[in-house]
């Protein structure tokens, strides 16, 4: 049988990736369709993501399926000291799908191998969430017309934040350009850096966020700055103010730019930027619930 | 018969079984740990900071009366990856091997991220070996990498 679980964005082919976005497309056009009547779908947050979980569920009903599971590990048996493997056997009885999140690094992967049906994996602590990295791609290719070819600038948090790793390693099928944007603190890490250089993905590294680098973006990816990423408040304050977006650094920009940020947003994006023609975060979690759809028909054959 | 093989003797001659030759000092007792030897009925001889021309000091381990499979002998690659097998039949070394590092060791490393599933759940561990080279290994749960100096067996 075809693997049909989705761990790490790693475990995608570029034809999978292109399939499922075709898949999407069709999805938004017709997002309610009884095609998983009779299905059900566990939905185990062993950890509270009130978007991921909103998201994933919103697309079961508007495909009929039905949901079973918990939004908060006090709430299952794992409070008892239930073991991982127990949970998922026993729901794995139930349901025809199991979608997790887990704070633990590894935990899908390892669900995936006990499970008897498909798991889908909708975090695993910092590790990976793939179905993230699907709906960022889905944007770019709606916004841009392609997926090639662009030139695509990650700002903020370039050192913790999974969604930019995940992006980078799912880009490298399209021959991107990427500037990373950061402070010393939370810069891109030499093992992604490498992987571009071996793949010869061009990039470039800067500490200054000006118009100068806007103008040849054609994705501009924002990412929140974490205040425990810090050790000295004094600096988080001031990286802060510098890795802040505002209209007025967009207005010499390409035509086709869109500012993207997987949110919650805080500060990096400015109020006013919600008003020019170049903010597209809201509609990008939309195409959550379309790319969400698309993965969960893959991972039951439908 | 080499002079190699006459001073592998000088420790306790060994009729049929397996010498373990190269192993780096540091690394003995684990080598002795994976492999199971304290387990053993068989006569074992272990050898420590005995003198080698390639590395200084070795040490070294002969198992009377034994064959383990290469895949077993393999599972030391990771911390002894220039350790030489040696298959002794009546007094001969009759096959001579280094050991190569496997596509994957499940069980045998421990994951050094206190955040990974492997490390909060009774399962065994399970390490891709991504550079064979260098001895990187990559948890197949968390997808962190390890380096050759940085492995904790388990």
């Amino acid at each position: 049988m075809q693997n049909r679980n989705l761990i790490s964005i790693s475990d995608l082919k570029k034809e999978e990736i292109l399939s499922l976005l075709k898949r999407a497309q069709e999805f938004e056009k017709n997002p309610n369709q009884n095609i998983l009547e009779g299905k059900v779908v566990g939905s185990l947050f062993f950890e509270p993501s009130t978007r991921t979980r909103l998201s994933f569920e919103t697309a079961v009903n508007r495909l009929g399926g039905r949901v079973i599971g918990f939004s908060d590990a006090s709430t299952s048996s794992q409070s008892k000291g239930e073991t991982l493997k127990d949970t998922i056997m026993m729901v794995a009885n139930y349901a025809d799908l199991i979608v997790m999140r887990h704070p633990l690094e590894g935990a899908a992967r390892y669900a995936s191998e006990i499970s008897k049906v498909p798991v889908i994996n909708a975090g695993d602590g910092s590790n990976q969430h793939p179905t993230q990295t699907m709906l960022d791609l889905y944007t770019i290719y709606q916004t841009q017309g392609t997926l090639e070819n662009l030139t695509i600038t990650m700002v903020g948090d370039l050192k913790y934040g999974r969604t930019v790793h995940s992006l980078l390693e799912a880009m490298h099928f399209f021959n991107p350009k990427f500037k990373f944007v950061a402070c010393e603190e939370l810069r891109m890490p030499k093992q992604y850096k490498e992987y571009c250089k071996k793949l010869g993905i061009e990039y470039e590294e800067t500490k200054e966020f000006n118009e100068g680098i806007i103008n040849q973006t054609d994705i501009l990816y924002m990412t929140r700055v974490q205040r425990e990423r810090f050790s000295d408040i004094m600096e988080y304050e001031r990286v802060k103010n510098i890795y802040t977006l505002t209209a007025s650094m967009l207005k010499g920009c390409k035509k086709n730019l869109r500012v993207l940020h997987p949110l919650p947003r805080v500060t990096e994006i400015a109020q006013d930027v919600d008003d020019t023609p170049q903010a597209y975060y809201f509609e990008q979690a939309l195409n959550g619930l379309y790319t969400r759809e698309a993965i969960i028909c893959r991972a039951l054959g439908i | 018969m080499s002079n190699q093989t006459k001073k592998e003797m000088a420790v306790a001659a060994l009729r049929n079984g397996i010498v373990i030759d190269h192993i780096p000092c540091v690394s003995l007792f684990k080598v002795v740990n994976i492999l199971g030897i304290e387990q053993m009925d068989n006569s074992v001889t272990i050898g420590n900071n005995l003198g080698s021309k390639s590395m200084g000091k070795k040490g070294l381990i002969k198992i009377a009366e034994v064959e383990l499979p290469k895949e077993t002998l393999n599972r030391i690659a990771v911390i002894a990856p220039n350790a030489v097998i040696n298959i002794i039949k009546d007094y001969e070394v009759v096959e001579k091997h280094k050991v190569t590092i496997p596509e994957d060791l499940v069980d045998i490393v421990r994951c050094n991220n206190p955040k990974c599933i492997s490390n909060n759940e009774p399962m065994a561990t399970h390490f891709h070996v991504i550079d064979k080279e260098n001895n990187v290994l990559k948890c197949r749960y968390c997808e962190r990498t390890v380096t050759h100096n940085e492995v904790i067996l388990k």
